[in-house]
C-alpha cells in the first residue's frame, strides 16, 4: 500500500540539562535557602533590639582570602583536568583540599577571638547568630571537602584525568557555590552585625 | 553511585535488559525503580493514616464522652489512662491527650499526606506520563524511601518511651518546646521529634529535587511544558515549593534544637519555671513562629496541590471532557505557589504584630483565594455537560472539590484580621484545615488509588466497596466538621483537654459527643478501604490496558509495567493530554502519543496543518 505522507510533525527533542548536574544545582537552592532563612532570622530578631554589639574579628577577613583563593585552585585542577594533565590536576586538589582545612582552622581561630572579646554561642543571640552562620557554613564546607577527597581519589584511580572532567566539574561547582556563600555570608555580617 | 544509575537508564533502552533477575532485596526493598517505591511510600502512608486515625479516635472518645471509663484501654495505652483508685475509673492522661494531638497532626499533615501522597504519585506517576524510563536519579529515589522510613521509626519509638512522644503539638511552638522540663512531653519525646523531622526534611528534599530534575529533564520527545499532564504541573510545583520551604523548616528545627539542648537563647526570653528564673535571655518566640509559618503555610499546598492535580486528570477523563481552562488551571498553581510563601503571618495574627503588617497579610490572604477559586470553578465547568462515569475515583474526586470549596470559604473568615481575634486557636480553624486541607488531600489521594491502582497492581479494586468507602466518608466528614464550625465559634478552643470544666461549653456536650461518634464511624468506614486495596492487590479482577480509556502515556505500557516501563521505545508525544471527546474522532478519546497525521477526521485546522495534511486538492494522503 502507498502512504504518502508529508508529515511535518516531529516530535521535538525536549530541552535537557545533564540531570545530574541540575540535582546539584537544585540542592543548592535548598542550601540557600536555609542560609536565606537564617539571615532573615538574624534580621528579623535583631529588629527586636536588646542585641548586643560587638566587633566582627579581622581575620575573617583571612579566612575570606584563603577562600576564594581556593577557588582559584580548585578551577585550575579543572582546567588541568581539562587539558589532561594528571598531575596538575591532583596538586591543585591537594591545595584546594589543604586551604579549604586552613579556612576550618582559621574560622575556629575567629571562634576564640569571639570568646576574647566575651561573645559566646550561649548568650544573647547577637553572639549566638554569628556562631550558627560559621558553623553551619563550616558543616557544608566539611561536606565539600569530602566531595574534594572523593574526587581525589577518582582521580588517582581514573587512567586518564580527563575521563573524570565531568565529575570534576560538578565538585568545582559546588565548591564555587561554598566559596559565594561565605562572601555572602561575610558581607551580610559586616553590614548587619 | 549516582553515576551507576545514570548509565542504568541508558541500558535500558536495549530490549534484553528485562531477563536479568533481581534478587528479592534489591526488588522489593532496596529497589531504585520508581514504582516499588511508589508502593513503598504508599503502604507506609496507609499504615501512618491508620494509627494517626486511631490516635483521633482516641481523644475523640476523651472529647465526646468526658466522663467515660477507658480502664479498658489500659491494655494498649497502659500507664497514660491512669486509675482513680477510689472509683476504679480510667482516665486518659492530660499530658498524653496533648501528645496525642500532636501525633495525629504530625502524623497526618507530614507522613500521610506529605510523603504518602507526593511520595507515592509523584514516584509512581511522573516517569510514567512524561516518558521516562525512570527517576533521574534512581539512588536518591531509594534514599528518599529510607531516609522517611528511618524517620517513621523513630517516630514510632517515641511512642514507647516513658515520658511519651511530642506534645507541642505539630506546630511546637516554643517556649513549651525548647524547655524539656515544661512538660513530660517536650522531653525526649520532643528531642525523637526533632530528629524524626529532620530526617524527614532530608527525605521530602532528596525526592522533591528528584521530581524536578525529572520533570526538567527527562520528558520523551514532543512532551513540552504544555503538553504536560496537569498531574506533572502539580506534582512539579508542590516540589519547588517544598524545596523552598522545607530548608527553612530545618533551619529553625537547628535553632530549637541549639536552644533545647546547648543553652542558646534564640527563642527563649526572660522565662520562670516552678518559680526559678531561667538563665535565658534576648530570645523571641515568635520567630520561630515566623519560620514555621514560613513553612507551615507553603506545607499546606505542598499536601493540597498533589490532590488537585491528581483531581483534574480524574475529573477530565471521567466527564469525558477536555479538562476547562488547561493553562488557567497552571496558571493558578503557578500563582497559588508563589503567593503561598508570602502569607505566612495569617497564622499570627494575635501574636501581636504590628496592625499595619496585618492589614497587608490579610491583603495578600485574600488574593490567594482568587487562584484558589479559579481552580474550582474550572472542576466544576469541566463536570458542566459532561459524559460524566461515576467511577469511585471521580466521586472522592468530586468529594474533594466540595470539600475545597467549604473549607475554603471559612479560610475567607480567617484571613480577616478582626475575625481572627474572635476564630484564632478555636474548633473553627479545626474544622477549616481538616476540609480544606485535611479530607480534600485525602480525598485526592484516595481518588489517586482507586484511578491508577490498575496500573500499580494490574488489578481493579472493587467498585461497590468503592461507593460505599466514599459515601460513608464524604457524609461521615461533614457531620464531623461542619458541627465544629459553631463549636468554634461560640470560642471553644483548641487543643484542651476537657471543656466541661467550662459552664459556657457545657451546651455542647451533646454536640461533641456527636461528633465524636461520627469520627469514629469515619475511620471505620476507612477499613474497607483497607480492606478492598489489600484484598485487590491478590485477589482483584484483572485489569485491561487502559481501563479508564485515558489519554496519558502511562496506560501505553504493559499492564504491569516492568523496569523500564516500556518494553520497546518510549512513545512520543504529539498532542494534548486532554483530546477526550473531540468532535469527529473515531473514539471518545485520542492518546497523547497518537500523531495528528492519524487523525485526520478530527484535526483543528491548525492541526491539520502540523500534520502536514492541510487540503492540497490532490489524493497524496494515503494511511493504512
Ligand atoms: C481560601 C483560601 C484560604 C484562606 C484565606 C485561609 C486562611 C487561613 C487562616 C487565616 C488561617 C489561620 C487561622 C488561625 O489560626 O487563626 C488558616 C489556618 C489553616 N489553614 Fe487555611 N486558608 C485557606 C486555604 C487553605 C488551604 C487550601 C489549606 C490546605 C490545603 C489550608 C490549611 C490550613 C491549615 C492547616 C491551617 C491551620 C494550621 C494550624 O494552626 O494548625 N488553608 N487558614
Ligand atoms: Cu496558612
Amino acid at each position: 500500500m502507498v502512504t504518502e505522507l508529508h508529515i511535518k510533525e516531529v516530535p521535538q527533542k525536549q530541552l535537557g540539562i545533564n540531570p545530574k548536574k541540575f540535582i546539584l544545582w537544585l540542592f543548592m537552592v535548598s542550601i540557600v535557602m536555609v542560609f536565606a532563612a537564617l539571615t532573615s532570622g538574624f534580621i528579623v530578631r535583631q529588629a527586636e533590639g536588646n542585641w548586643i554589639i560587638y566587633e566582627l574579628p579581622s581575620q575573617l577577613w583571612i579566612s575570606t582570602v584563603i577562600l576564594v583563593v581556593s577557588s582559584l585552585t580548585a578551577h585550575w585542577a579543572l582546567k588541568s583536568a581539562q587539558k589532561s594533565n594528571s598531575l596538575q590536576t591532583k596538586l591543585g586538589l591537594w591545595v584546594t583540599f589543604g586551604l579549604g582545612l586552613v579556612f576550618l582552622s582559621t574560622q575556629v581561630w575567629v571562634w576564640e577571638i569571639l570568646v576574647q572579646h566575651d561573645v559566646y554561642l550561649v548568650g544573647n543571640p547577637g553572639g549566638s547568630f554569628l556562631y550558627v552562620l560559621m558553623g553551619v557554613h563550616a558543616f557544608h564546607l566539611i561536606s565539600g571537602l569530602i566531595y574534594l577527597m572523593i574526587m581525589l581519589v577518582k582521580s588517582y584511580r581514573a587512567n586518564e584525568v580527563s575521563e573524570i572532567q565531568f565529575q570534576l566539574s560538578l565538585s568545582t561547582t559546588y565548591w564555587h557555590f561554598l566559596g559565594g556563600l561565605w562572601i555572602y555570608l561575610y558581607v551580610f555580617l559586616i553590614i548587619y552585625h | 553511585m549516582s553515576t551507576a544509575n545514570i548509565d542504568l537508564m541508558d541500558e535500558m533502552g536495549h530490549d534484553d535488559h528485562d531477563h536479568h533477575e533481581q534478587g528479592f532485596l534489591s526488588k522489593y526493598i532496596f529497589s531504585t525503580d520508581h514504582k516499588t517505591i511508589a508502593k513503598q511510600f504508599l503502604i507506609s502512608g496507609i499504615i501512618w493514616a491508620i494509627i494517626g486515625g486511631l490516635l483521633s479516635v482516641v481523644f475523640r472518645l476523651q472529647l465526646g464522652f468526658p466522663d467515660m471509663d477507658m480502664a479498658w484501654l489500659r491494655p494498649i495505652l497502659g500507664e497514660w489512662i491512669n486509675i482513680d483508685a477510689a472509683t476504679g475509673m480510667g482516665k486518659l492522661d492530660t499530658e498524653f491527650y496533648l501528645a496525642l494531638v500532636t501525633m495525629h497532626g504530625t502524623i497526618m499533615v507530614f507522613f500521610v499526606l506529605t510523603a504518602g501522597l507526593s511520595g507515592t504519585f509523584s514516584n509512581f506517576l511522573i516517569p510514567l506520563q512524561i516518558g521516562a524510563r525512570d527517576m533521574a536519579s534512581g539512588f536518591m529515589n531509594m534514599l528518599s524511601y529510607w531516609f522517611f522510613f528511618a524517620s517513621s521509626a523513630i517516630m514510632f519509638i517515641s511512642f514507647f518511651i516513658s515520658t511519651g512522644p511530642a506534645s507541642g503539638s505539630w506546630v511546637i511552638y516554643p517556649p513549651l518546646s525548647a524547655l524539656p522540663q515544661s512538660m513530660s512531653g517536650a522531653g525526649l519525646g520532643m528531642t525523637l521529634w526533632l530528629v524524626a523531622m529532620a530526617l524527614f526534611i532530608v527525605s521530602t528534599l532528596l525526592g522533591g529535587i528528584n521530581y524536578i530534575a525529572t520533570v526538567i529533564n527527562l520528558r520523551t520527545d514532543g512532551m513540552s511544558f504544555t503538553k504536560l499532564p496537569l498531574t506533572i504541573w502539580a506534582f512539579f510545583l508542590t516540589a519547588i515549593i517544598g524545596l523552598l520551604s522545607f530548608p527553612v523548616l530545618l533551619s529553625a528545627a537547628l535553632l530549637l534544637i541549639l536552644d533545647r539542648s546547648f543553652g542558646t537563647s534564640f527563642f527563649l526570653s526572660e522565662i520562670y519555671i516552678g518559680g526559678e528564673a531561667l538563665p535565658n535571655m534576648g530570645g523571641s518566640p515568635i520567630l520561630f513562629q515566623h519560620l514555621f509559618w514560613f513553612l507551615g503555610h507553603p506545607e499546606v499546598y505542598i499536601v493540597l496541590l498533589p490532590s488537585l492535580g491528581i483531581t483534574s486528570e480524574i475529573i477530565a477523563t471521567n466527564s469525558r471532557k477536555p479538562i476547562f481552562g488547561y493553562k488557567a488551571m497552571i496558571g493558578s498553581m503557578m500563582g497559588i505557589a508563589i503567593l503561598s510563601f508570602v502569607v505566612w503571618a495569617h497564622h499570627m495574627f494575635v501574636t501581636g504584630m504590628n496592625p499595619f503588617a496585618g492589614s497587608i497579610f490579610m491583603l495578600l490572604t485574600l488574593i490567594i483565594a482568587v487562584p484558589s477559586a479559579i481552580k474550582a470553578f474550572n472542576y466544576i465547568t469541566t463536570l458542566w455537560k459532561g459524559n460524566i462515569i461515576f467511577t469511585p475515583a471521580m466521586m472522592f474526586s468530586i468529594g474533594l472539590v466540595s470539600f475545597f470549596i467549604s473549607g475554603g470559604v471559612t479560610g475567607i473568615f480567617l484571613g480577616n484580621a478582626a475575625l481572627d481575634i474572635q476564630l484564632h486557636d478555636t474548633y473553627f480553624v479545626t474544622a477549616h484545615f481538616h476540609l480544606v486541607m485535611g479530607s480534600a488531600a485525602f480525598f485526592g489521594m484516595i481518588a489517586g488509588v482507586y484511578h491508577w491502582f490498575p496500573k500499580m497492581f494490574g488489578r481493579m479494586m472493587n467498585r461497590k466497596l468503592g461507593y460505599i468507602h466514599f459515601w460513608t466518608s464524604f457524609i461521615g466528614i461533614y457531620l464531623i466538621f461542619f458541627p465544629m464550625h459553631y463549636i468554634g465559634i461560640a470560642g471553644f478552643p483548641r487543643r484542651y483537654y476537657s471543656f466541661t470544666n467550662f459552664d459556657a461549653f457545657s451546651t455542647f456536650t451533646d454536640l461533641n459527643a456527636f461528633i465524636s461518634i461520627a469520627a469514629i464511624a469515619t475511620f471505620a468506614a476507612q477499613l474497607i478501604f483497607v480492606f478492598n486495596f489489600f484484598y485487590s492487590i491478590f485477589k482483584g479482577r484483572r485489569a485491561t490496558k487502559n481501563p479508564w480509556n485515558s489519554t496519558t502515556l502511562e496506560w501505553t505500557t504493559p499492564i504491569e509495567p516492568g523496569h523500564g516501563n516500556w518494553p520497546g521505545a518510549i512513545p512520543k508525544v504529539y498532542r494534548w493530554p486532554y483530546d477526550l471527546s473531540k468532535p469527529g474522532a473515531k473514539e471518545d478519546f485520542i492518546m497523547q502519543d497518537v500523531p495528528y497525521a492519524e487523525t485526520p477526521e478530527s484535526n483543528l485546522p491548525h492541526e491539520q496543518e502540523l500534520a502536514g495534511l492541510e487540503d492540497k486538492g490532490d489524493n497524496t494522503i494515503k494511511v493504512d
